[in-house]
């Protein structure tokens, strides 16, 4: 016991919601009616290991939880019993249930036991097939099955005359404790030949009294084989401390009988004596009533330590790929010294060309680093086909959900804040996007909805697209709306893709009933800030009774950014490229006045705000330049255009965003700052902001 | 330190330790103007040399601008500026002091710039008074307390609060 297993802790938990992913996604493609014997041996497998695993770190109420999960798979794999939809969604809601145990036991929280039970009843309810819910075995759930089915499967009577081992198999109360499942023992027995097992569940305490990762129950095992005793009591062998065990030869039944079940008294103190998990969160695993006493959670110590610190998973091949880029990082160099030690002037070339190499390396090198930090999009995408389910379910209408793309890969800073503004597009379309199956007949397109969800790359960026083939957004109605919540002038002339954008402002919805799904008018303009905080913008096409999709442009990576540098004064400043629209000389006749006080240029036939970066930065140094000199960099914000009046270009460079709250704070106007090829730093503009600052 | 040279026992360190953390505090001092301050040695992750700044703009005039250090972005902070004394030249002796504040996850460095650095003391806890109300130029909140050293007064900071920069203040927009 002296191992620490809390260090194990982080790869369990990640192991363990990799395996209810996998779980999940198995149950939607059974419920699809797709009755695959691999994808039931997939969840079973899923199932195993988190059982596994968590017996092995002490948390017994999943163990004993996933078991009777295990149970029902099991019995669905052998053709025991049927996939039905009701099974299924029993299923579904005990990945839910489980997922949410593991996730408290991660946060070191009581686990929530009342949900608990309740999927534990409605698991061994469609177990049990609905009958016997009062039944003795099933007061313990990690001894039901222990005990139920193995009689059942050999139920005729055998003849003591036959060749084997009668054995008296009692368990102490511990034995669960200590991660041993009796049942697998009597797997393994019944290789070696015909088992017959009878279980003794007198020991079973009254229910007030009864301890649920305790095992109360004894069996006597008849065993028809001609394995020799050492063969037999090898089986036993991770047991036998943990057990009374008598073997006897099926001939010599009688001295069995002596062999009684230790009183559960007896043994309390060696329990006591040897607890298994003394360090882990000890909980007793759900009885099955509700009603059962409050759940005890002993957290160790470290309750109030800090969260267990973000990690990732990374493909060893990228982990070899990034090895080998060092290794030629560190031959280029290596030849570079060589060069320096004793430079002539003739080795310029040879200079020249390893200088070229280093560059290309340290260029391939950082690529793969960023590429560490890349994941699939799957990561987010394989969430949705069980909201689909479920919403659609819970809505009576029939969408399938296509995922295209999914292994398109992203920043991981990326994957993590994409995930709620894709569930509340994905939710919209569900909802409001496609119609009730009647109104789909009625409009003469298939009954079933199609939602489709996307994932490309388009040159340094990221596209996210859902497109769905339901009843599309209506200009006019959209229109109205926005009318009569006074948010746009009644005699103002809107370009469709302005009315589209009407959707984006807070407070704007045309769901005619409020759901709990969506229509209350808040969402879309978070959803919109939290892509454009992403460096993202977000983009609407629909057509009315054909459609809508609904497109997110994401930049690769947060870490890195494609920048033009600008000077203002003796300041150089980084506008991210993905903003600027163009650049152009400023000319006398371009500038106007507005109040006297704004400024405005004429951009083709459009005027644009002006705003100067000397002034709004209080830029003092530097030869100031002449009102009507410089260069206007026309740059998009918030939906709009602006030009920012700078001294002059610099260049465009690939720019590392270093953050400047983590030391300093933030900074109105900034988004970042990065270090230029000289060592000093240069701020990065962020354009949406001054859009703001420059309005005040 | 006056601990004897010989190998140290467990209790011997236990001891040492139990003394830098009780009774014997370093500081580092230096100067502002005529004026001498000091900070916790422990705090103190470097010293540098002036050099230039990239200004941030809009934020209190102490606070000149950030530079790269070693790949992080650090606030450099004018304590002179920042206590209101008069403005002086930066000259090669201008110094910038980095100092860590914060702790547990989250410890941030800054640079404060001083005319010039000039000792480590070991101060008794003791011998530290308390500060009081000066009602002057430094408002006593970044100040810990007071001692003497050598007839020089030195003022002890308070690392934490000096670096706190108001994240509200918005002057001259």
């Amino acid at each position: 016991m002296s191992i620490d297993m809390s260090q194990f802790h982080q790869v369990f938990f990640e192991e363990c919601f990799e395996g209810l992913e996998a779980m999940e996604s198995g149950l939607l493609s059974l419920d699809l009616g797709d009755i695959d014997s691999e994808v039931i041996n997939t969840i079973f497998r899923a199932a195993h290991s988190i059982k596994g695993g968590s017996g092995t770190f002490g948390f017994t109420v999943v163990a004993g939880y996933t078991h009777i999960m295990e149970t029902l798979l099991d019995e669905m794999r052998d053709g025991r019993r049927q996939v039905t939809k009701p099974a299924v969604d029993v299923l579904l809601g005990s990945v839910d249930c489980l997922r949410d145990m593991l996730t408290s036991i991660q946060n070191e929280e009581d686990i929530n036991m009342e949900s608990a039970a309740k999927h534990q009843e409605a698991l061994e309810i469609e177990l049990t097939g609905k009958a016997g819910s009062g039944h003795a075995t099933e007061s313990t759930p990690a001894t039901t099955e222990d005990a139920a089915p193995e009689p059942e499967e050999e139920p005729e009577e055998e003849i003591a005359e036959e060749q084997g081992w009668k054995i008296a198999f009692c368990p102490y109360l511990n034995l669960l404790q200590t991660g041993n499942d009796p049942v697998r023992l009597f797997r393994q027995l019944s290789n070696l030949g015909e088992l017959t097992t009878t279980v003794n569940i007198q020991d079973i305490p009254p229910f007030s009294e009864l301890e649920p990762d305790e095992c109360n129950i004894s069996w006597e095992l008849k065993l028809v084989t001609d394995a020799t005793e050492a063969e037999v009591k090898d089986i036993f062998s991770f047991v036998e401390d943990d057990c009374a065990l008598e073997f006897a030869p099926l001939a010599k039944p009688k001295k069995v009988k002596k062999v009684a079940k230790p009183k559960p008294v007896a043994v309390v103190d060696e329990v006591k004596a040897a607890p298994v998990a003394e360090a882990e969160p000890t909980t007793p695993a759900a009885p099955a009533p509700p009603a059962a006493k409050k759940p005890v959670v002993e957290a160790d110590a470290s309750k109030n330590a800090p969260k267990a610190s973000s990690s990732i998973r990374v493909d060893t091949d990228k982990i070899d790929t990034l090895i080998n880029m060092v290794g030629e990082v560190v031959i280029t160099q290596s030849m570079l010294g060589l060069i320096g030690e004793n430079f002539t002037m003739d080795k310029v070339g040879q200079l020249k060309r390893g200088l070229a190499q280093l560059e290309r390396h340290t260029r391939d090198l950082q690529q793969s680093v960023m590429n560490i930090r890349m994941l699939p999009i799957s990561f987010v995408f394989s969430r949705f086909p069980r909201l689909v389910h479920d919403i659609s379910t819970q809505l009576s209408k029939k969408i399938t959900l296509k995922l295209v793309g999914e292994n398109t890969e992203v920043d991981k800073a990326v994957v993590e804040l994409i995930n709620d503004p894709l569930v509340h597009l994905i939710r919209n379309s569900l909802d409001h996007g496609i119609e009730m199956p009647a109104d789909r007949i009625a409009a003469g397109k298939p009954e079933m909805g199609t939602i489709e969800l996307k994932a490309y790359h388009r040159g340094g960026h990221i596209v996210i697209e859902i497109v769905d083939d339901g009843r599309g957004l209506d200009k006019n109605k959209l229109l109205a709306k926005a009318i009569e919540k006074g948010l746009v002038e009644e005699t103002a002339i809107l370009s469709e893709k302005q009315i589209f954008e009407l959707i984006f402002m807070p407070g704007f919805s045309t769901a005619e009933k409020l759901t709990d799904i969506s229509g209350r008018g808040v969402g879309m303009d978070v959803v919109r800030r939290n892509i454009q905080s992403l460096g993202g913008n977000i983009d609407i096409i629909s057509e009315l009774g054909k459609g809508t999709t609904i497109a997110i442009h994401l930049p690769l990576t947060l870490a890195i950014l494609d920048g033009q540098s600008v000077a203002v004064g003796d300041e150089t400043y980084i506008v991210p490229l993905v903003s600027i629209i163009e650049s152009i000389n400023i000319t006398e006749k371009m500038l106007n006045k507005v109040a006297g006080k704004g400024e405005t240029f004429k951009l083709r036939n459009e005027y644009l705000p002006i705003i100067r970066m000397r002034e709004i930065f209080n830029v003092r140094s530097g030869a100031a330049t002449k009102s009507n000199e410089g260069v206007i960099v026309v740059v998009e914000g918030q939906g709009a255009l602006c030009g920012f009046l700078v001294d002059e270009l610099l260049g465009q460079q690939q720019v590392v965003i270093k953050s400047l709250e983590a030391n300093y704070r933030r900074v109105e106007g900034v988004s970042g700052a990065t270090i230029l090829g000289d060592g000093s730093v240069a701020l990065i503009l962020d354009v949406p902001g001054l859009v703001r600052l420059s309005v005040r | 330190m006056s601990q004897e040279n010989e190998t140290p026992t467990v209790e011997d360190i236990a001891n040492a330790k139990k003394n830098t953390d009780t009774t014997i505090i370093q500081y580092l001092s230096f100067v502002l103007g005529k004026e001498e301050y000091g900070v916790d040695i422990l705090r103190v992750q470097e010293i540098r040399s002036w050099e230039p700044v990239s200004r941030v703009p809009n934020v209190p005039a102490y606070e000149k601008g950030v530079v790269n250090l070693r790949g992080a972005i650090v606030p450099i902070i004018d304590l002179r500026e920042r206590f209101s004394l008069s403005k002086v030249e930066y000259t090669p002796l201008t110094v910038v002091v980095v100092l860590q504040t914060g702790s547990g996850n989250h410890t941030r460095i800054m640079g404060v710039v001083v005319d010039s650095v000039s000792d480590v003391i070991s101060i008794e806890r003791t011998e530290i008074q308390g500060a009081p109300d000066f009602g002057t130029k430094v408002s006593n909140e970044f100040i810990n307390g007071l001692v003497s050293v050598s007839e020089r007064m030195v003022m002890l900071l308070d690392v934490d609060k000096l670096l706190i920069l108001e994240n509200t203040e918005q002057p001259e927009n």
